[in-house]
């Protein structure tokens, strides 16, 4: 084995070993781009019956709180979503002693809003329909989390 | 990605036999099998048990368990006792430590779990710290520093598994107090100060924990402990305050344990002037430069160098061999496989759902960050030297099994991150 194999071989090694770490972060760019969103699955295209035939939200610009001890209160909704819970980093801090610290995330999707249940202990309920999934949310159809119930509007 | 973690372990253990004895090693083929079945076996486990979680973190660590591996292997070939195998040795843990991380991954059905015993685990965390000091230094001490834990030929450092359990512990305790320690606290000097009694178990935990590594004059894991601590209690509460306490508490400790401990006095000079000791104390770290002078930008090759002129090469220097070996050009390799599987850690911390599993990922994965960050800026003099594992590279049973414990966690966690919200088959699933 001469000296010239040898630090090929060498040389060799450390370029496998870049490989590895480049291939490695290639992966994790990979996954970057597949990204926050390829997560949340689509809810289903057809709704339960039950809901009401209420207008589509497309246009829901506001959620408002209908009645609780936030009622009367009301943010702009834009493109992010929304997190709904006591924990004081919530976008809607809510001061309800039913309310989970997160508790629902609201978000929108395709220019339809969409509700999600963070696990909270007593639920999250979209017109009496207990949220068990991303869920359409329609516009003026109540969605109460503890105490509170909030709306969407136009 | 695996192959690859084979692969290249593999070759470097082909290198070393030529260089050495300008043959290929015989057994080439069996390691090989031998380490790929091992891997084989993890990867169903993961398949089975933790089916999306995060592809990287098992070939990464397989990587560096098998990079060491070899790198024992090759430091064995010029110890002077060569009858004794340390390489084989690291391997029967390295079969220990995938036979946990299977046990895990299979146990651990659910990482949040884990929360109900918050303090079943702070309690066994502190046990096994203070179980090194509580026994006779006949049992417990090794080197000077009694974190160990001898028995029948084995020898455990108890402090590696501690930090699982503690980092289990905060998190846990923190996640119940979240609120308590976001809401209530007192301003002073602008800065917010948390009650004491939410606090209190996790100060005490600390506190103890502290101790008891300092008065087992361990002083690279009491920096480990102090700075998840501090971090995980950073990513709780969101406050910039929890980092000038620590800073503050940092310096004020090392000022103290400066003042009060000949040994650390000690470390600190050889850290600024290690060239004044380079025949006496400094001697390691005088070496250690010399073999990354050595080295250089390619590295004088595997086989070819002298590592084993460092005392303790194949445990705490394992990476100033990696540096005169493979050179600079390795050492970063190595440097970011660590980046990695910690910034993969973070990445299932942030996408995990659960605040448990976010402070546990969080946790896990900087305990890690710190571990390399200590004992690489140790062996480089960057900081003072402090005497603990390389995770996964390193010669040593506890430290390896327990690091692969964490990297079982850490993919089940990121399972939980990665899988899929739970929807009706029938009702047309979709991605846009």
């Amino acid at each position: 084995m001469s000296e010239l194999s040898l630090f090929l071989l060498r040389v060799g090694f450390l370029a496998l070993l870049w490989i590895f770490v480049i291939v490695a972060f290639g992966i994790i760019r990979s996954d970057l781009s597949l990204g926050a969103g390829g997560r949340v699955v689509h809810p289903p295209a057809r709704k339960p019956a039950r809901r009401p035939a209420a207008a589509p939200g497309k246009s829901a610009r506001r959620l408002v709180v209908v009645s609780g001890s936030l009622a009367g209160t009301s943010i702009a909704l834009g493109n992010s979503p929304v997190t709904i819970g006591r924990a004081n980093d919530s976008t809607l801090v809510l001061t309800d002693e039913y309310a989970s610290n997160r508790h629902a995330r609201l978000f929108p999707r395709d220019g339809q809003w969409y509700i999600e249940d963070l696990g909270s202990t007593n639920g999250t309920f979209l017109d009496r329909v207990k949220v068990t999934q991303p869920t359409n949310v329609p516009l003026r159809t109540p969605i109460r989390i503890g105490k509170t119930v909030l709306e969407l509007r136009r | 990605m695996l192959l690859f973690a084979v692969a290249i372990p593999l070759a470097a253990y082909v290198i070393v036999g030529l260089t050495r004895t300008r043959r290929v090693p015989t057994d080439t083929l069996n390691y090989g099998l031998g380490l790929a079945a091992l891997l084989v076996v993890a990867h169903i486990a993961v398949r089975r048990f933790a089916r999306y979680a995060d592809p990287l973190l098992l070939p990464c660590a397989a990587l560096l368990n098998g990079l060491g591996l070899v790198l024992i292997h090759r430091l064995d070939l010029v110890s002077p006792k060569a009858q004794r195998s340390d390489a084989t040795l690291q391997l029967i843990w390295s079969t220990i430590g995938i036979a946990l991380f299977i046990a895990v991954l299979a146990a651990v059905r659910d990482h949040r779990r884990l929360q109900r015993y918050t303090y079943t685990s702070m309690l066994l965390g502190l046990l096994l710290l203070a179980a090194p000091s509580l026994l006779p230094a006949r049992f417990s001490e090794v080197n000077g520093a009694r974190n160990w834990i001898r028995f029948a030929g084995f020898s455990i450092q108890p402090g590696e598994f501690a930090k699982i359990l503690l980092v289990v512990f905060v998190a846990g305790f923190l996640v119940a107090k979240k609120d308590a320690l976001a809401l209530a606290s007192r301003r002073f000097l602008g800065l917010d100060l948390p009650r004491g009694r939410d606090l209190g178990p996790v100060l005490v935990a600390w506190l103890v924990s502290i101790g008891l590594l300092v008065r087992g004059r361990d002083i690279g894991m009491s920096m480990l402990f102090f700075g998840f601590f501090i971090v995980m209690l950073y990513i709780a509460t969101e406050r910039l305050s929890w980092v000038f306490i620590g800073v503050l508490l940092f310096a004020g400790g090392t000022f103290a344990a400066y003042h009060l401990f000949a040994h650390v006095r000690e470390r600190f000079e050889i850290w600024l002037h290690p060239f004044a000791y380079a025949k006496t104390t400094g001697y390691q770290l005088v070496q250690a430069l010399y073999g990354f002078a050595d080295g250089g930008l390619l590295g004088t090759g595997l086989g070819n160098g002298r590592p084993d002129l460092v005392p303790f090469a194949k445990s705490d220097f394992i990476i100033a061999t990696v540096g005169e070996e493979l050179g600079l050009t390795g050492l970063m390799a190595i440097l970011l496989v660590y980046v990695v599987i910690v910034s993969r850690g973070m990445r299932a911390a942030l996408s995990v759902r659960d605040s448990f599993g976010k402070l546990l990922a969080a946790g896990l994965a900087v305990s890690l960050a710190l571990q390399v960050f200590v004992v690489v800026g140790g062996v480089t003099r960057l900081i003072p030297l402090t005497g603990i594992t390389t995770p996964f590279l390193s010669y040593g049973g506890s430290s390896l099994v327990s690091n692969w414990a964490i990297i079982a966690l850490l993919l089940k966690v990121s399972d939980a991150a990665r899988r899929p919200i739970p929807a009706r088959p029938s009702e047309g699933v979709g991605r846009p």
